[in-house]
């Protein structure tokens, strides 16, 4: 079964062959080598495959390939600007040492930046509830929280 | 200096841009996919097994079934070999097993040409098994008929040790003692790394190639050598980047099986990789221990002598066996030294329950909840101020094991609790939620640690580091340690520019390990990388540097070239000589004398010293719910000389992280019928999300430690030790009762808190 969705990935239109059952991260890592959507559950428990689908974050193990049709989809590839320069967000998870094993950092980056394009002013605690679809086993989350108030305070 | 300086780590670019590349992201296309098959019982034998309904499912390339493979049975604990079979890790495990041990086993493997297929094809395989009553408790397991033949009464180990010459009943005579006594049970918990095991396997040049997520890359090559009866040399493993460990990625997972599907079809390329649901199952568990403490005080506080048994559940396999309570067992004596007698005996139990191995701490975070409970618990009830009867009775700089030798160097635990009491304002707030009314209670609590660095004199420590000097003067530095997120790479390349005086900017390290190229180094465990690895860093540095200064006086035709700072040569006076980018490039197109400069040493470690530390803790309960909010929490560490503030946070916060989850929310529970895991997955089993978590503080006492490469100790596992026995001595500061099991989840809380009375 073969089917042809048109989106746009990290701004340029793509013309994709999928089959009609298989997710959104199977299609960004085995057709696109778009790898930096990560695996960690498959089962939408975990957050580290999530991408931005139209500007909001989505878990893309369990979003169907075929949904992304006319959509536009950014995944971490996409932060960094087309001279490669990272983007407020990257940077502050380097500043803040929120990396570690950096498993689940291209979702959390994700997550971030769609918070720090709302233009909206959070505080710490409700930053925490933005971001608890992400596990992240070895931070602790605090200087993850760090990165994603430095990058919002710097944007906002 | 680069030493103590908050250098970004040297991944992190590349982990923020996507470009890490992780096992899974190498994969080639058209690699077959392997899915293992698991028993759906905990006891018994495979009799039978029907695959001809799975080999007919189209995309299937082959099924192999523990009838098909070698009568070979191998160890899996990531310990260094030894040449001594008196040490050989126990081998018990074929590639797939017909004697089913635990619930989800593996007993066959399905090879197809995509995922969706392997798994279809699972589905379809017959077995027909011989049941046994699953033995899941340690009672239950000693009680009945063995698991492994070699072992009567499922017991793989029981010993037993004593300091001070006498018993403990010998030591109550004559001595004026209150005798305090208490039971502790410690849960099975897992790993939870982000990314699952996975690896794939394929023939080139006639050699086995292994690309997989572990944390031991020189160990998985031998175990696959052994497994396939093949030499060695024919395995290659090759590590990139990992997303956790933790320990699991310490033992040798499905790398061998995989080795030997890819053999069997003639070197196909094959991956295989663990759902998370396998995850938790199939790769390692932390052990359950039952503790048994009774000790025996003098009415001015002092220890005079404890008598502790200890009980760990092994599972099914021995994967580290008896090490890890045996790890467990002597910190006993390192935490605490009694004044006339220490009595420990330790068992190790095979059950049909998930394989146990190490996780982070190693059997200590367990000994130490049970320890610092008691300790509390004895304080309460002599009504002795809980830190004077810790600090009275702790170890002190200069105390060397009595049995094992380990010593503690530098040991500034006294300032570590000072710290942490007036963060809290400790005492004066114990005294106050001494005595509270009311349904919502506050709590203080602490607990200490000691945590030995590597694990020299019990195992081998060796490490080795290669430099290699590049035309422009910058270097490339080869280690055999292994990064798996605890950030070694970049204290690596801290050390490296120390000590060659080349600045950091032109320090490239090698992250991704391969056992053809990089040199031999254990892996990453215990907390030996910044300590051991260190000091091969260090060494190859020296010798590196060495060679960059001779080089420079054959050009100079002098003997003045001295040191290296900064990218340039000094003489004894400080002034610059010569660039380091001018001798290399002259090194290597000198037309008379061209020598490629580089070094490789190996550190033998014969050295080992104890980090220490404590968590201070403020909670709130509501009595009504069962549940603990932290207010404040912080750890205090003597680790030494801290070589990167901000990744040695790092290690804090994650490592305190989930010291809180043992203590409050991690537990995988079993059917006590079947042996079948209730809530083998991340939805089920409660890691910490971001709202789990409080603000994590945490601050360093740093004393140069003569024995470590830069004065540093160990970091990587202690802080997870203290923190789960301090949120229990808060509970108990703020409820009066004393839960001497973990996790104190709302339901075990609630029911005491109801059988007491209190509501
Ligand atoms: S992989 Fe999608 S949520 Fe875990
Ligand atoms: S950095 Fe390892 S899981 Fe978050």
């Amino acid at each position: 079964m073969i089917e042809i969705i048109k989106c746009k990935i990290n701004g340029r239109d793509q013309e994709i062959a999928i089959d009609p059952r298989e997710s959104l991260t199977d299609m960004l890592r085995n057709k696109l080598g778009l790898t930096s959507v990560k695996k960690g559950c498959e089962v939408g428990e975990c957050g580290a495959c999530t991408v931005l689908i139209d500007g909001k974050s989505y878990n893309s193990c369990i979003y169907l390939a075929s949904w992304a049709k006319d959509k536009s989809i950014i995944t971490v590839e996409g932060l960094t600007s087309e001279n490669g320069e990272l983007s407020p967000v990257q940077k502050a998870f380097i500043d803040e040492s929120a990396v570690q094993c950096g498993f689940c950092t291209p979702g959390l980056l994700l997550t971030a930046t769609e918070i720090v394009n709302s233009g909206q002013k959070y505080t710490r605690e409700e930053l925490r509830t933005l971001i608890s679809g992400h596990l992240c086993r070895c931070t602790g989350y605090e200087n993850i929280l760090n990165a994603v108030e430095k990058a919002l305070n710097q944007e906002n | 200096m680069t030493i103590g300086k908050n250098i970004p780590r040297v991944d992190a670019f590349d982990k923020v841009t996507g470009r890490a590349k992780y096992a899974d992201d190498l994969v080639p296309t058209g690699t077959l996919i392997a899915k293992v098959l698991h028993s759906t019982i905990a006891n018994g034998l495979v009799k039978k097994i029907d695959t001809s309904k799975a080999k007919q499912v189209p995309g299937v390339i082959e099924v192999f079934t523990c009838f098909d493979v070698p009568d070979i049975v191998f160890p899996t604990a990531g310990h260094p070999w030894s040449t001594n079979i008196a040490n050989h890790d126990i081998a018990d495990r074929k590639l797939l097993n017909t004697r089913v041990r635990y619930y989800g086993d593996d007993i066959a493997v399905v090879v197809a040409e995509n995922e969706l297929t392997a798994t279809e094809a699972l589905k379809l395989i017959e077995v027909e098994y011989e049941e046994y009553t699953p033995l899941l408790t340690i009672e239950d397991a000693m009680n009945g008929d063995a698991l492994h033949e070699e072992y009567p009464n499922n017991i793989l180990a029981s010993t037993k040790y004593n300091v001070g010459g006498v018993s403990f009943e010998e030591a109550l005579e004559n001595n004026d003692v209150k005798i305090f006594e208490d039971e502790f049970e410690v849960p099975t918990v897992q790993h939870c790394f982000m990314e699952n095991p996975n690896s794939y396997a394929y023939m080139e040049s006639g050699k086995i190639v292994v690309v997989t997520s572990t944390q031991i890359p020189h160990i998985v090559r031998r175990v696959i050598g052994q497994a396939l009866d093949i030499p060695w040399g024919q395995v290659r493993v090759i590590k990139p980047y990992i997303g956790g460990g933790f320990g699991a990625k310490q033992d040798v997972l499905y790398e061998p099986l995989n080795a030997w599907v890819s053999k069997m079809l003639g070197g196909k390329c094959v991956k295989l990789e663990l759902t998370r649901e396998e995850g938790f199952i199939n790769t390692r568990v932390r052990h359950a221990m039952k503790i048994h403490i009774k000790s025996a005080v003098s009415e001015n506080g002092r220890l005079i002598a404890r008598k502790v048994k200890m009980f760990s559940n092994q599972g099914g396999y021995a994967s580290h066996g008896h090490s890890v309570v045996a790890g467990a067992a002597h910190v006993v004596k390192q935490l605490y030294q009694d004044e006339v007698a220490t009595d420990v005996e330790f068992t190790t139990v095979f059950t049909n329950l998930p394989v146990a191995g190490a996780m982070r701490g190693y059997g200590v975070p367990q000994i130490t909840f049970a320890l610092e409970a008691h300790m509390e618990n004895v304080a309460k009830e002599m009504n002795f101020d809980n830190i004077e009867l810790r600090k009275i009775n702790m170890i002190k700089e200069g105390f060397v094991d009595p049995l094992n030798s380990i010593p503690s160097l530098t040991n500034e635990l006294d300032q570590c609790i000072e710290i942490g009491a007036k963060h809290l304002n400790f005492r004066e707030k114990h005294k106050k939620y001494s005595n509270q009314e009311g349904h919502i209670r506050k709590g203080v609590g602490c607990a200490i640690f000691s945590y030995k660095t590597g694990v020299y004199p019990i195992s081998l420590e060796t490490a080795s580091c290669r430099m290699i000097l590049n035309q422009d003067g910058s270097i490339q530095v080869q280690v055999g340690a292994t990064e798996i997120g605890q950030g070694a790479d970049t204290v690596f390349t801290q050390m490296a520019a120390e000590i060659t005086g080349i600045t950091y900017d032109k320090v490239y390290i090698m992250s991704a390990q391969d056992t053809d190229v990089t040199p031999y180094d254990s892996g990453a465990y215990a907390s030996r990388q910044t300590y051991v690895s260190g000091h091969a860093v260090k060494k190859c540095g020296l010798e590196l540097k060495q060679k960059i200064l001779d080089y420079a006086n054959y050009l100079k035709e002098s003997e003045i070239a001295v040191d290296i700072k900064e990218n340039h040569v000094l003489d004894k006076d400080g002034n610059k000589i010569i660039h380091v980018s001018e001798v290399a490039l002259e090194s290597f197109y000198h037309r008379e004398n061209s020598k490629h400069i580089a070094a490789e040493a190996t550190h033998h470690c014969d050295t080992n010293t104890i980090s220490h530390g404590t968590t201070f803790v403020e909670i709130e309960v509501d009595l009504k719910l069962g549940l603990v909010k932290i207010l404040d929490i912080i750890n205090v560490h003597d680790s030494g000389t801290i070589i990167n503030p901000k990744t040695a946070l790092g290690q804090v916060h994650g490592g305190m992280s989930m010291g809180i989850a043992y203590a409050l929310s991690e537990e995988l529970l079993f059917n006590p019928k079947t042996g079948e895991a209730y809530n083998g997955d991340l939805l089920g089993y409660k890691i910490p999300t971001s709202l789990d978590s409080p603000d994590i503080s945490c601050k360093f006492v740093e004393k140069y430690d003569p024995s470590g490469p830069f004065g540093n100790k160990a970091l990587g596992e202690p802080p997870t030790v203290p923190v789960a026995p301090a949120i229990r001595n808060a509970l108990f500061n703020a409820t009066g009762i004393k839960y001497n099991q973990i996790p104190l989840t709302p339901e075990r809380i609630f029911n005491k808190v109801k059988d007491k009375g209190l509501i």
